[in-house]
């Protein structure tokens, strides 16, 4: 991505981020109530966090491949199945990540 | 200013440190992905929400165009006007302190304040501002510590950086995952995201999952 391109990404990110914060306080409140668009407004995070966990941890451009990174999620999984804070399971993935891509 | 209990501005406290840390994360993401130190300040300063940060330097990491990773932070920040909707009668706030509220209206801010309820109205208030106000400050401090730690390690994979940051994804979908409907939601969605990926350009795959959380939140329960 051009230079150029990543301060599109920085400036629209911060100020689309803030624009839809500050609608929480400007809107009335029927306009959001509808239930339908809660529903799926409460789903969207699981399923972006779900697709960047796939994007970042599994994908290479456009392709499905295995490598370091999946032992490195293995045992984030692991941590968060044990209850681990946040900091613990993202050090513990990225330890076991450089581990195997220094082995391999 | 109410006088404040002792236990809001622990709990307050409390959040906002644990969760200003995770900055680190994000600073490093940030520099790996390509971006500059004082981008990646810029980004938690203005932006503050952590998702929508990781989401966007995580597309711009995995080749997504610049429009799939400022949709995706923004779709990922829909939710902070759900929270603003629930603060506004709160806070009663006008002008200047709107703006401060609005930019301090996060998971982590209404979250504590939602459960002052018991404590009263004014409890709630100053659960809002000092829980938003301190994970302002250590989310910008500790995003600054990450970028620069990324800056001097270098290769990113040789540091565990490139898991670091879907195993911080991860990290912030585990807590999401409350009920067997909602594990089903993240399973679909990650499975479809696998499917998709060799289909489409990259980064695309991420905005395209939002079908899954159309499709399974239009008629369930």
């Amino acid at each position: 991505m051009s230079s150029m391109a990543m301060w599109i990404v920085l400036g629209a990110t911060c100020t689309l981020c803030f624009a839809i914060k500050l609608l929480g306080y400007l809107v009335p409140e029927p306009w959001l109530a509808n239930p339908r668009l809660q529903r799926i407004n409460a789903l969207i995070p699981i399923s972006l966090l779900s697709a960047l966990v796939v994007a970042q941890g599994v994908v290479v451009k456009t392709h499905v491949v295995i490598d370091h990174r999946l032992a490195g999620l293995a045992l984030a999984l692991a941590a968060l199945f044990a209850k681990a804070p946040f900091p613990v399971v993202v050090v513990a993935a990225a330890a076991t990540s450089a581990l195997v891509y220094h082995l391999h | 200013m109410s006088k404040l209990t002792k236990s809001t501005v622990r709990d307050s406290l409390s959040v906002a440190i644990t969760v200003g840390t995770y900055g680190v994360a994000f600073g490093a993401a940030s520099v790996a992905a390509g971006f500059s130190v004082l981008q990646s300040c810029l980004f938690s300063l203005f932006t503050f929400t952590g998702a929508s940060q990781f989401a966007a330097v995580g597309v711009v990491a995995s080749g997504g165009v610049a429009a799939s990773a400022i949709a995706a932070a923004t779709m990922l920040g829909t939710r902070n006007a759900l929270y603003g909707i629930q603060m506004a009668p709160l806070l009663k706030v006008k002008g200047a302190r709107r703006v401060l509220a609005a930019h301090i209206t996060i998971d982590e801010s209404t979250g504590v304040a939602l459960t002052q309820a018991p404590r009263g109205v004014a409890a709630m208030r100053e659960g809002f501002w000092i829980t938003g106000t301190g994970v302002f400050l250590f989310w910008n401090i500790f995003t600054l510590l990450g970028a620069l730690g990324a800056k001097a390690l270098g290769n990113p994979a040789s540091w565990g950086l490139d898991a670091a940051v879907p195993a911080a994804f991860l990290g912030l979908l585990w807590p999401r995952l409350q009920s067997n409907f909602l594990r089903g939601v993240a399973a679909t969605s990650i499975v479809f995201a696998m499917l998709v990926t060799p289909w489409l350009p990259a980064g695309l795959p991420i905005i395209a999952t939002i079908v899954v959380a159309v499709v399974l939140g239009w008629r369930a329960k």
